[in-house]
């Protein structure tokens, strides 16, 4: 195969994930309707019970601390749309391994030399990464409805928008560098949208049980308590949100160092405030800020959940903004 | 610093207003000042005070785009030039807020560090009254003697890495294990001390400037020699290393076909160096990425461009110019521009505005001017203006070599010429020969002296920093008892110190192998 089929080939496979990815989203949806989402609500009306024995008893006594419990519900769950869901991703993912791979053996370099590429290569790794979750706990899978949607949307952009020919390189993008650097934002790309994912969700089930532990219910944004009683609890999303992010940040950090270094030997400087630099260095300070905010009281919980969002907000910024707006080193954007 | 351990920065309470009197007072702005609310805050403020220096040109980044704002927007650039915003990383406020952050967080690692070293050489802590209250808890009932129980336990927890205490009453252990936690967290802020001192040494002893050195001639690092130059604060002119090189030929290849036809494939650049005046010659290559390494400081090749080479007579014969002016390229297949002074010329001083075009096009755009075709030297050619007059370089102001001041002179003629061909210029007052075209290499020299410090610290920041968040600090008991049948109560609880999930498995991890090891 020539290099021009090879790149064709790439695009037929994205189109293909595409595909399989519109229909892992039914799969959740409906998994979320009548499957897992069924079992949840089971439970949270189940707690809503308990929730109110407690109240009852402990207002005879003291007024008390209620405890947000989540009683085991025995109900037999249709796991199935699940499990087709998360084999639909598995096969969604293969097909974006093979789009990333055709497509730099295609141009004969690692396959990120343009936004387009990133994007590609961006998606599978939070693919990649959810997928690796759901293997080591159960609930992550409860995630996916919103991490597929999230991989659409930036595969969508990708190919409609940027979209750029498969090419050779610029002579200041021809080092091993571009491995390093670029692989590890990547990644940590791939791993901060999974956590912004937690931490959106953990937003939406938070609100729910403070509403409810306040006794609230109904109300002008209903389908978010309904949404909420279909997903894990806040404190589980909280804490996907944070070890997904914690692992995120170093790696962060390493491509930012390895940006330094390659810096260094490319432009005669290490650090010099290019926009693209500042604006990692931005994103690595607000998620900085989220990490000592997990530990500070009144900031738990809600605040820095937002805080986690305003950190992908200013990566995304970093990784789309910086080309389209700025004027700066890091214009290989293709576009 | 996300962990959990006792910390002066996680004060639940309120700060109390101070009315201890001055050095009251004192303690109290200090504390405030090390809270990890404040650091918060901080920390937000640093990520604000930089977004400007993205959306407003800067200085140290990009000098010509600041002129050009200036031009752009003449009322608003003084008023952003006054809060310094085209110098947003060196501005007063901004090393403000970085002063303060690393106040507050030297306010907070120092006595974290004192603490942890006491930590270090700690016995785990007492058991709990009551293990049942503990976030993990376990219970179970065995047959084995308490003593039997407790010893397996020991056991099993120190083949899990865990620093052991049998305590004195003899009948609980404690155990502790995750110490490198803490450690990595400290590290991680040390580090980040260690970065800065690396940036400020560079800042202070460091330089860097830039040079245009056309193929056959020559550069020697001394202050005059550069186009540019931009010294540390505690630069002196002495510290330049005395090397010297030629730019023996210079290599540039182009994509010839497909969508980026035109585009730069590679870069080359062949020198011959010395480190001294005296010392031998040695041949070395430049590239983009790679740079030279001389006596500490680094050559970097930044850009190229083409220089025609010109002889000039003036009316009388005599040669009054003679060789290469570098040129500035106006677009990426690189059509350039510069100009050529002769201001020895007689009877008038001689000016030519030059255009350059590798490839030149068939036919020239009347609109657009001569354009190149593609960027390597196929069909060259020079589209020249000639002016007669003064050429205005008397009256002290400096002025852009590349741009000829007309506002003396009046025009002669337009010729475009091919390399060898002479352009006798009109009523006898000399003539312009193009003799070929040399390329030339933009380099860049620079000398940072921390950045092996800036480095080290990275390096330690992304070590401490792994640690800190992955590995888990946590504490376990185990307590025995003889209960009424003669048979032993195990109680076992288990706190994690920091976000650990994974402590109820290892603790049932534990539990189990301390059966096992009862069974043998």
């Amino acid at each position: 195969m020539n290099s021009t089929s090879l790149a064709q080939l790439s695009n037929f496979l994205v189109y293909g994930a595409l595909i399989v990815l519109a229909l892992a989203m039914a799969a959740f949806a409906i998994d979320l309707g009548v499957g897992t989402g069924r079992r949840r609500a089971a439970e949270a009306a189940a707690r809503r019970d308990h929730q109110a024995r407690v109240a009852a008893t402990a207002g005879s006594a003291s007024g008390g601390v209620s405890v947000i419990e989540r009683p085991a519900v025995d109900i037999e769950v249709d796991e199935r749309w699940a499990r087709i869901g998360v084999s639909l991703s598995v096969l969604a993912f293969l097909l974006l391994v093979g789009a990333v791979l055709t497509r730099g053996f295609s141009a004969g370099r690692p396959p990120w030399g343009n936004m387009y590429e990133f994007s590609v290569a961006g998606a599978t790794a939070a693919m990649g990464v959810w997928l690796f979750l759901t293997r080591r706990r159960r609930e992550v899978r409860e995630l996916g409805l919103l991490v597929v949607v999230t991989v659409l949307l930036i595969l969508g952009v990708a190919v409609v928008v940027l979209y750029t020919e498969s090419a050779q390189l610029v002579p200041a993008l021809k080092s091993y560098w571009l491995w390093i650097h670029v692989t590890a934002a990547i990644i940590a790309s791939g791993i901060f949208t999974v956590g912004s994912v937690a931490s959106m969700l953990f937003l939406v089930a938070d609100r729910y049980e403070r509403r409810l532990a306040a006794g609230q219910s109904g109300g002008r944004a209903a389908w978010l308590d309904s949404l909420a009683q279909r997903l894990p609890t806040a404190d589980v999303l909280d804490r996907t949100a944070y070890q997904t992010i914690a692992f995120a940040f170093p790696l962060w950090f390493f491509a930012i160092v390895a940006g330094a270094i390659w810096a260094e030997g490319a432009w005669g400087r290490y650090w010099g405030w290019d926009p693209k630099e500042t604006w990692a260095f931005i994103t690595l300070v607000i998620y900085a800020a989220y990490l000592h905010a997990r530990s500070t009281a009144g900031w738990r919980g809600r605040p820095a959940a937002i805080i986690a969002l305003v950190g992908f907000s200013a990566f995304l910024f970093s990784y789309i903004g910086v080309n389209i707006f700025f004027f700066g080193f890091h214009s290989y954007s293709g576009v | 610093m996300p962990t959990d351990v006792v910390d002066p920065m996680k004060t639940d309470e309120p700060v109390q207003p101070p009315s201890l009197g001055f050095f009251g007072s004192l303690r109290w702005a200090w504390r405030q000042l090390t809270s990890m609310r404040t650091a918060l805050f901080l920390l937000f403020l640093l990520a604000v005070a930089a977004i400007p220096g993205s959306v407003v040109p800067q200085r140290g980044v990009a000098p010509l785009r600041v002129g050009q704002y200036f031009v752009d927007h003449p009322t608003l650039a003084p008023i952003l030039d006054k809060f310094s915003l085209f110098d947003v990383y060196a501005a007063p406020w901004f090393a403000a807020i970085y002063l303060l952050l690393v106040v507050s967080l030297a306010g907070c690692i120092l006595p974290r560090c004192i603490r942890y070293a006491k930590v270090l050489g700690a016995r785990p802590p007492a058991t709990p009254r009551n293990l049942s209250r503990l976030p993990v808890h376990r219970e179970l009932t065995v047959s084995q003697a308490p003593d039997a129980v407790l010893d397996a336990a020991v056991k099993a927890l120190k083949g899990n890495g865990f620093r052991v205490d049998r305590h004195a009453s003899g009948d609980s252990v404690a155990a502790e294990k995750g110490y490198l936690h803490e450690f990595g967290n400290l590290v991680f802020h040390v580090a980040l001390f260690i970065i800065l001192i690396g940036v400020a040494w560079g800042a202070l002893f460091g330089w860097h400037g830039t040079v245009v050195v056309i193929e056959g001639e020559g550069f020697s690092n001394v202050l005059t020699q550069y186009d540019d130059f931009a010294p540390g604060r505690r630069f002196d002119p002495g510290m330049l290393p005395p090397f010297s090189f030629t730019l023996d030929s210079f290599n540039a290849t182009y994509v010839t076909d497909g969508p980026r036809r035109g585009q730069p494939d590679s870069y080359r650049a062949d020198v011959t160096y010395r480190t001294g005046p005296d010392s031998p010659d040695v041949k070395a290559t430049i590239s983009v990425n790679e740079p030279l390494v001389i006596d500490g400081a680094k050559v970097y090749l930044l850009g190229n461009g083409y220089a025609p080479r010109f002889t000039v007579r003036d009316g009388n014969g005599t040669v009054v110019f003679q060789g290469p002016v570098a040129s500035l390229p106006q677009d990426p297949l690189f059509t350039s521009k510069t100009a050529v002074k002769a201001p020895d010329a007689q009877p008038e001083q001689l000016g030519f505005n030059v255009t350059v075009t590798p490839t030149a096009p068939k036919v020239v755009d009347p609109l657009t001017g001569p354009r190149s075709l593609f960027p390597e030297d196929n069909n060259p050619r020079v589209y020249l203006g000639a002016w007669a007059g003064n050429l205005g370089l008397d009256n002290g102001t400096p002025q852009n070599v590349y741009e000829l001041d007309t506002s003396q002179m009046k025009q002669i003629g337009l010729k475009d010429l091919a390399p060898g061909e002479t352009w006798k210029l009109p009523n006898g007052r000399g003539s312009i020969t193009f003799d070929g075209l040399a390329e030339f290499g933009n380099f860049q020299v620079a000398y940072d002296p921390g950045r092996f410090v800036a480095l080290l610290g990275a390096v330690a920041a992304i070590v401490g920093v792994m640690g800190s968040l992955l590995i888990k600090r946590r504490r376990v008991w185990v307590r025995a008892s003889a209960d009424s049948e003669g048979r032993t109560l195990v109680e076992v609880g288990g706190l994690a110190r920091t976000e650990a999930t994974g402590l109820p498995a290892e603790i049932d991890r534990i539990i189990a192998q301390t059966q096992g090891e009862e069974q043998v």
